[in-house]
This record gives structure tokens, sequence and C-alpha cells, in this order.
């Protein structure tokens, strides 16, 4: 039952951004184990150049996983992830820094350094990327603090930042060395809809005017239908359905439509 | 039965030798990482503050309360044999080999390995850790080497503090408490203090250092469960690290005693 609607689902979906272009991202047949847990079971996707592709699913059904395989931050136990023509698999830490500079990415709760400001987490891929003159940095820095509504607040630390001002401080800190990629992980989560609606709104200009192609992981409907190229629903480990927003509000599968509309089924 | 208590022995046997080779790949790429990465300047100044700089008092107390309490001790058994002027020599002695290495490395591993463990643990459980890889940034050459090449320098100058005042802590507890002749006091010491002893000194000074630096850092970096699992790497770090340098106090004895022999021969 599940495989034939999974079939169906993913036909009535489709693919054609990213095979119009060449894949900056292209997952293959990529398994996870977790202890005893089988996180993700066979996905198959790939995010064309300059696409944004949102993964939605339930809550622990692997979205985050996926994500941080696709940097290495975690292994997979089968499968293949291609970044930019390059497969990152069995790469070493060392060697996956050169792939990580072409991908920035936004974890859930900021991850910010807490035993520097604001304006430290920023440089801070600044300065480890080499760039040493202070003018150059503090411009760079004033011009991204514009572009995340933040200005003046470069001295605060962390801990003394709301979840949103946290999150647009991890994305300035994610996007200032201009990554061709980048990776968000529940950008929206937890945050009042003013604020995750100014979020989408730099999503979608990141976009739009660096030509980023962008993986977003997220529960938030109004910001998947906002950012999204494409998007594609993880379900049970594998993608059970990869489409255009209009396709997936056009979709009849009842388990897509149960996610859409927040509709418990009876087993939940 | 006695299978499940051979696979327990086994399991436990196991996972020891786990973890001792996790700790020697995390030296190794720690050495490897000084050797062959740029080094992070701004961050070793700042360890050999919060290690070298921070720990004094600690060591000082230490230092200089164990060479009284040693000296005084001492003479209480010496004095019934009529030899109290030999009390330096052996305060000395005792101090440079054995007790000033061993108590610095348990007062630093008290005060800079639960540090190191805590701080890295949190680090790993609240995603700084990867949010350093997903940078570009190898863990280990940002918050391992600094610390590691800190300790390095850090440990020997701690243990020479430490010795240096248990030294004139004894000699002021035997000479103007004890009623030890002051100038015997110092040449017994003198005559029976060889560089050898201040090289094993030095030497475990430098091995402890190196056990303290890998076992709490591994500990932090993989650190697990929020806030327990801080807590408990910590816990962990503090009494592995101390377990590590009494037992290795040992052998370290016996190895070097062939190279640097105790005493006159």
């Amino acid at each position: 039952m599940k495989t034939e609607d999974s079939a169906t689902a993913v036909e009535k979906g489709s693919d054609s951004l990213s095979l119009n272009s060449a894949p900056m991202i292209a997952v293959r047949g990529l398994k996870k184990r977790i202890g005893s847990q089988e996180i993700l079971r066979g996905v198959d996707v790939s995010v064309g150049a300059a696409e944004t592709l949102v993964i939605i699913g339930r809550s622990g059904g692997g979205k985050s996983v996926l994500l941080k395989n696709l940097i290495g931050l975690m292994q997979p136990n089968e499968g293949e992830i291609w970044i930019d023509g390059q497969n990152i698999i069995g790469l070493s830490e060392r060697r996956l820094a050169g792939i990580r500079r072409k991908v920035g990415i936004l974890f859930q709760a900021g991850a910010l350094f807490d035993s520097m400001t604001v304006e430290e987490n920023i440089a801070f891929p600044l300065r480890e990327a080499g760039e040493r003159d202070g003018r150059v940095i503090g411009r760079k820095i004033a011009e991204i603090l514009e572009v995340i509504e933040l200005e003046g607040q470069q001295k605060k630390m962390p801990v003394n930042l709301s979840g949103g001002m946290k999150k647009r401080v991890g994305l300035a800190r994610a996007i200032i060395n201009r990554p061709s990629c980048i990776l968000y992980d529940e950008p929206t989560a937890g945050l009042d809809p003013v604020v995750s609606d100014s979020i989408n709104h730099l999503i979608r200009r990141l976009q739009e005017h660096f030509h980023v192609t962008s993986v977003v992981v997220t529960h938030d409907m109004k910001s998947a239908f906002h950012v999204g190229d494409r998007i594609a629903y993880l379900h049970e480990g594998r993608i059970y359905f990869s489409g255009t927003p209009e396709e997936i509000q056009a979709s009849t599968d009842p388990l897509i439509q149960d996610f859409l509309i927040g509709r418990a089924t009876l087993a939940d | 039965m006695f299978v499940r208590f051979l696979t327990a022995i086994g399991a436990v046997v196991l996972s020891f030798f786990i973890y001792l080779g996790e700790i020697i790949m995390l030296a190794a790429e720690s050495l490897r990482s000084a050797a062959t990465h740029r080094m992070r300047w701004r961050l070793f100044m700042r360890q050999m503050v919060d290690i070298g700089l921070l720990s004094q008092l600690v060591v000082v107390i230490t230092g200089g309360f164990t060479g009284a309490v040693f000296a005084a001790q001492t003479y209480f058994q010496f004095n019934k044999l009529g030899v109290a002027s030999g009390v330096g020599a052996v305060v000395s002695a005792a101090l440079f080999r054995e007790l000033g290495p061993v108590l610095t490395g348990l007062m630093v591993t008290g005060r800079v390995g639960a540090a190191m463990s805590a701080e890295i643990g949190t680090m790993k459980v609240t995603e700084q850790i990867d949010a350093l890889r997903a940078l570009a940034v190898h863990p280990v050459d940002y918050l391992v080497v600094p610390r590691m090449l800190a300790m390095m320098i850090s440990m020997p100058l701690l243990v020479a503090e430490c010795i240096g005042f248990g030294l004139v802590a004894s000699y002021l507890v035997s000479v103007h408490v004890l009623d030890i002749s002051g100038p015997y006091y110092v040449a017994n010491m003198v005559r029976w203090t060889l560089m050898r002893d201040i090289i094993m000194g030095l030497t475990k000074g430098f091995c402890f250092a190196l056990l303290i630096v890998f076992i709490s850092c591994h500990k932090g970096l993989n650190s697990r469960e929020g806030a327990v699992g801080v807590g408990r790497a910590t816990t962990e770090a503090v009494v592995n690290s101390s377990l590590a340098i009494l037992i290795s106090n040992f052998f370290l004895t016996m190895f070097l005693n062939v190279i640097f022999p105790a005493g006159w021969q």
C-alpha cells in the first residue's frame, strides 16, 4: 500500500528543476542508522544550482539528520552524496573542509559561539579564511548586520539575544563568506510570525540576489510555500513526494493532505 | 553463568582498549596538527593565562603546605635518630621526584582538566563544535592544540613553582619552628639534590600535562545527553586523569630511575 502510494505520489510531483540544471547537491540511496533505529532508508533527492528545496516531514523523521549528512557532520551507513560534483562520502574531516567552505548551514538553535560577541561570531569565518584587515572585517559585519536587521547589536553576547536574533546572527555567520549553498535547519521554528516572515524574506532575498542553492528543513508550511521552488516530503526515511508548491497543494494523497492541514490520523 | 561472566569481562577490557585507542588517536592528531597547521596564538595565550597564570595560587598553597607538613613529619622521625639536619635532603628529594609533580598534576586536573572537559562538552551538546566543523575548522586545531601547547609549557613551570614553595616552606618550618640548624639544613639539601632529580620532576610534569589535556579534551569532545552528559564527562575527566597520573607515576618512576637514579651512585 505504502509503496504504491509512494510511487504514485512521486509520479504526481515533478523533479524538473533539478533535471533542467546541473545538480548542486545529489543524494543517492542514502541510509542512516542511529543505534538500532533506521532513520533514513534510502533517500534519493537532488537540488539544482540556485534552486531552493524545502524538505518537510514529521518530527523525528530524519530531516535534520539528512541535512547534517549533506555537510558531512554525520556519516551515512550507505549511499552517495555529491556536492558540486564531488562525492563527500568517506572524505576525512580535513578533506571535507574544502566542501564546507562552499556550504553554509544555519543550525536550529543558531549554535553561536557563546564565548564570543555577535560581531566576533560573524567575523569568525572571515578570520578563519585569513582576513586580517580590521576595516574590511568591520565593513562586512556592518553590511551583513544591515541585511539581517540587527544594527547596533554587535557587542551583545549570545546569551542576551532572543531566539530570532540568534538565528539571524547564525545566518549572518553562515553567509558572510558567500557560500554557493546554504542549508537551513528549521529556520522559523519557535519564532513569532513577524520574525518568521522576516527570515523567509531573507532566505528568498539571498536566493534572488546571490543565486544561492538552498535546502530548507521545516515544519512550517507557510515558510515552505514562501521560500520553496520545490518541496520534498520525507516520510519513513524516504522521499515520499517531490514537486512544486502548486503540485503539493494539488495533491490528493491523504498522507500529504494530512500533513498540509495538520490533521492527525487515528494511529497518531 | 561462566560464559556470561567472561563476556562481561571481555566487554570491559574491549571498551578500555577502544578508549585507549581513541586517546592515542586524539594525541596523534593533535601533535600532527601542531606540527603542520597554523597556530592560533590568541587562543594559545588565553590558555596560558587560564592554565598557567590562574593556577598559581592553588599550586603555591599545595606546594607550600605539603613542604611544611612533610618537613615536620620527617623531623619527628629523624630527630629520634639524631639526624634532624637530614630533613632538608629528604624533603627536597621527595618534592622533586614525587610530591611536586604528582600533587601539581592532581591540582591542575581538578582546576584545569575539569574546566576543559566542561567547556568543550558544553560546546558539543549545544552544536558549537558542529558549527566549527561546518565552518571548515577542525575542532582539534581550534580546541585541543592551543590547550595542549599551553599545558606542555605551563605544567613543568607549575611543578617547579610547587617544589620551590615547598622547599621554602619546609625551610621556614624546619629552621624557625623545629629549631634545625639553617646552614646544615641547606647544605644537606643542596648536597642531596641533584640535577637528575630536577629533570625527573619536570619530565613527570610534562607527561602529566599530556595525560590531563588528552583525557579531558577527549571526554569533552565525546560528551552526550545535555547537561547530565556534560556533568558526567567532567567527573570522568577528573577521575580518569587523576588515576592516570597516579598509575603512570609509578611506571615513570621505575623507568626514569633507570636513566636518572636516585641519590649518589
